[in-house]
């Protein structure tokens, strides 16, 4: 009779094993996943200049990303046990540096997400490299990372310098005024950027009649010599091109204001602007400005959708920095579905070359040659006050840059 | 010419920002031997203050003129009072360090409750046109900001030259022993001037918040090129500060303008400048060599 008994539990115990494997892609007992969990890293500024257009609440996009990926497959998921570790690279290259190395090999990260600011982003691509795990860098701008420095586990997700120069300097070249006066920040980011624009500009038939390096961090907080410069220039340049960003842009705009350099007939176009600082400057402001969106919040019912969800979770609207963490967040867990493990190269392999849409990227594509994501990009436009309809509101899309076209082609100084 | 006459009055509205902060550094630091590294601090608080009156309150730039100086420079008093007197017997670099972590402190309180990006202030209406200077026409709050400090400074300078207050601040500053033995209290100015020192701080804040990005950080920007200003002037000396003070203003803007080509140069022309200050008169343009105690 025991003997029945073993025998008959024993035969259970194989059924209900054999019906567990038909359920799941792949079950916990074939060590798939490292730690049998997947840990998402958000390394970014948490407190300082770009803390407010990515930091915290990009942590928040990525935990909806996970809840969104949680609720699609249910008990079919490769895993329901996936985490966020966060931490504040400061913007500083060799905190970054050394937080990413703890992400990976101390708190079991599998992809380190956003990154701003280019010399800590290209730190943690020679850190993803090493240690051969998954680096998907948003909030940076350098199209180095997709360049020299390119390596098989860094991705480049949302923007890049190219892209903000082929946009706005093209566009507004043909569309606003072929003569600019550029003043960039004299410092890698504005140096790069003031070289993408006159190469963009030049090409589009437009001419840089006059440029300046502006010192960096402009202590004085003063830009008044060169605003006053721009309309005496000969010619007198139709749009001004200030790559300043964050307060300085702040600076810049205000005193473009106080000279009324509109009024003279000198435009403004912005290198790089995030809604936030439209926010803090006021549309009134800004009215009339020309920039390149990697995204924008109220473009069309789907982003709506998500900009509500996320003004729930985080109390504000989304950056385009928000929406692309929480694409990338989405499309990571998506691939280590279909692959069914977190390795590392073989989630590179079943992202390279695959064609992405979802609410940030809008035919996108992730190059396999660059690991450059490509998406639509948007020239933009910020409405006057009288058009703002309803709070963070401010802007409107004059054009859909086709993905194509929005990303420079694959770079030769890039060996994978 | 115009360009030149342009640049120099936009290195003059820079300088008179440096004249203010550096003259309510100098009075402090003659009155109390303190090195107030929370003057930025204040200033930041003065240009938020204004806009937190504006957004959350209504209060106008004009009423916000007086009451941000006002309230600040009482707050001033009262960290006077709870704090800095009781450090100022030991070393110097202990109230250095103790104003130092208040400016983190108030940094960070702000940062914590408006977060870093930078908030909007309009420029007052009445001051939103230009002026027409024949050559040049040049933006009135601009004008406004010059002919105020211009004037505050004046007014400063004649309470210390021609009142007994003055003249009580001035004896004290120079020789405190010999100022007590003559039966006059000078503990009961300390506090007061201290005051006064954070309230222009508080002031140029407010003027600032139209033309700058008002942000937590924004004090820490300017507070190090003031800390140059108050070198090159003499530490202690009202007079240098203020001619110091508008002196870097201008040679900022023309180093901008005319050395552009330069950027680096123009980038730190203001501690070359400091530099060879301090090799040819170590105590300042218009310090004197402390005498022997």
């Amino acid at each position: 009779m025991r003997r029945t008994m073993g025998v008959a539990a024993a035969s259970a115990v194989v059924v209900l094993v054999a019906g567990c494997g038909g359920g799941g892609p792949q079950s916990s007992g074939d060590q798939k996943l490292t730690g049998d969990k997947i840990v998402l890293g958000v390394l970014n500024d948490q407190s300082g200049a770009y803390s407010e257009l990515s930091g915290k609440n990009s942590v928040a996009a990525v935990e909806m990303a996970i809840a969104d990926f949680t609720a699609k497959y249910g008990d079919k998921a490769v895993t329901t046990d996936i985490t966020v570790e966060t931490a504040d690279h400061q913007n500083k290259p060799d905190v970054a540096n050394s937080k990413a190395q703890e992400m990976y090999d101390r708190k079991g990260v599998d992809l380190i997400l956003d990154v701003p600011t280019s010399s800590a982003a290209l730190k943690v691509a020679d850190v993803a490299k090493e240690k051969k795990k998954l680096y998907f860098n948003i909030g940076a701008a350098t199209t180095d990372l997709t360049g020299k420095s390119c390596n098989k586990y860094t991705f480049h997700y949302a923007y890049d310098t190219y892209m903000l120069a082929n946009g706005t300097g093209k566009t507004t070249t043909e569309q606003i005024g072929k003569n600019w006066y550029i003043l960039y920040p004299n410092y890698a980011f504005g140096q790069d950027m003031e070289k993408s624009f006159s190469t963009a500009i030049t090409a589009a038939g437009g001419t840089v009649v006059g440029k300046d390096g502006a010192p960096f961090p402009n202590t004085s907080g003063d830009f008044s010599t060169f605003l006053l410069k721009a309309p005496n220039l000969n010619p007198k340049p139709d749009v001004l091109g200030t790559m300043q960003a964050g307060a300085e842009l702040v600076n810049v705009v205000k005193q473009y204001n106080e000279f009324k350099l509109r009024d003279k007939g000198v435009g403004l176009a912005v290198g790089l602007m995030f809604l936030t600082d439209i926010h803090s400057l006021t549309p009134a402001a800004l009215a009339g400005t020309t920039y390149t969106d990697a995204w924008y919040w109220n473009f069309d019912a789907k982003n709506r959708e998500f900009a509500d969800r996320f003004q729930q979770k985080a109390g504000t609207r989304p950056t385009f920095a928000h929406a692309a963490n929480y694409s990338a967040a989405l499309q990571y867990l998506e691939a280590v579905q279909a692959a069914g493990t977190d390795d590392a190269d073989a989630v590179v392999k079943g992202l390279e070359g695959k064609t992405v849409e979802d609410v940030f990227l809008r035919n996108g594509k992730i190059r396999a040659e660059d690991h450059r994501v490509v998406h639509d990009a948007y020239l933009a436009q910020v409405k006057p006050q009288s058009e703002v309809a309803e709070p963070w509101d401010y802007v409107k899309v004059l054009k859909t840059i086709p993905a194509a076209e929005a990303f420079r082609a694959p770079s030769a100084d890039c060996k994978l | 010419m115009s360009g030149f006459a342009q640049n120099t009055f936009n290195g003059l509205v820079s300088g008179a920002f440096y004249a203010l902060l550096a003259l309510g550094l100098a009075v402090i630091f003659g009155m109390l031997r303190v090195v107030n590294f929370a003057h930025g601090a204040f200033y930041m608080l003065g240009a938020f203050g204004a806009y937190v009156l504006l957004s959350e309150a209504g209060v106008p730039f004009w009423a916000a003129l007086v009451i941000m100086p006002v309230g600040l420079g009482l707050l001033g008093m009262a960290l006077e009072r709870a704090v800095i007197h009781r450090l100022t017997k030991l070393d110097p670099l202990y109230n250095f360090l103790l104003t130092f972590g208040l400016t983190l402190i108030l940094q960070d309180l702000v940062k914590l409750r408006y977060g870093v990006q930078s908030s909007p202030y309009e420029t007052p209406s009445l001051l939103s046109g230009s002026v027409d200077f024949g050559l040049f026409d040049f933006p009135t709050y601009r004008v406004f900001i010059l002919g105020f400090a211009v004037l505050l400074c004046v007014a400063v300078w004649w309470v210390l030259t021609r009142t007994r207050i003055g003249m009580v601040v001035r004896a004290a500053t120079e020789r405190p022993d010999l100022t007590r033995a003559f039966g006059i209290d000078v503990g009961r100015w300390v506090t007061p001037v201290f005051g006064f020192g954070i309230g222009l701080a508080g002031l140029a804040g407010v003027l600032a918040a139209p033309m700058r990005a008002v942000n937590p950080l924004m004090g820490a920007d300017l507070i190090i090129v003031v800390f140059a200003v108050v070198v090159i002037g003499g530490l202690g000396s009202i007079f240098g500060s203020v001619a110091a003070g508008f002196g870097i203003g201008l040679v900022q803007a023309w180093g901008e303008a005319y050395l552009s080509n330069f950027p680096l140069v123009s980038q730190t022309i203001v501690f070359v400048v400091m530099a060879g200050v301090l090799l040819w008169r170590p105590a300042g343009l218009f310090g004197r060599e402390e005498a022997p105690a």
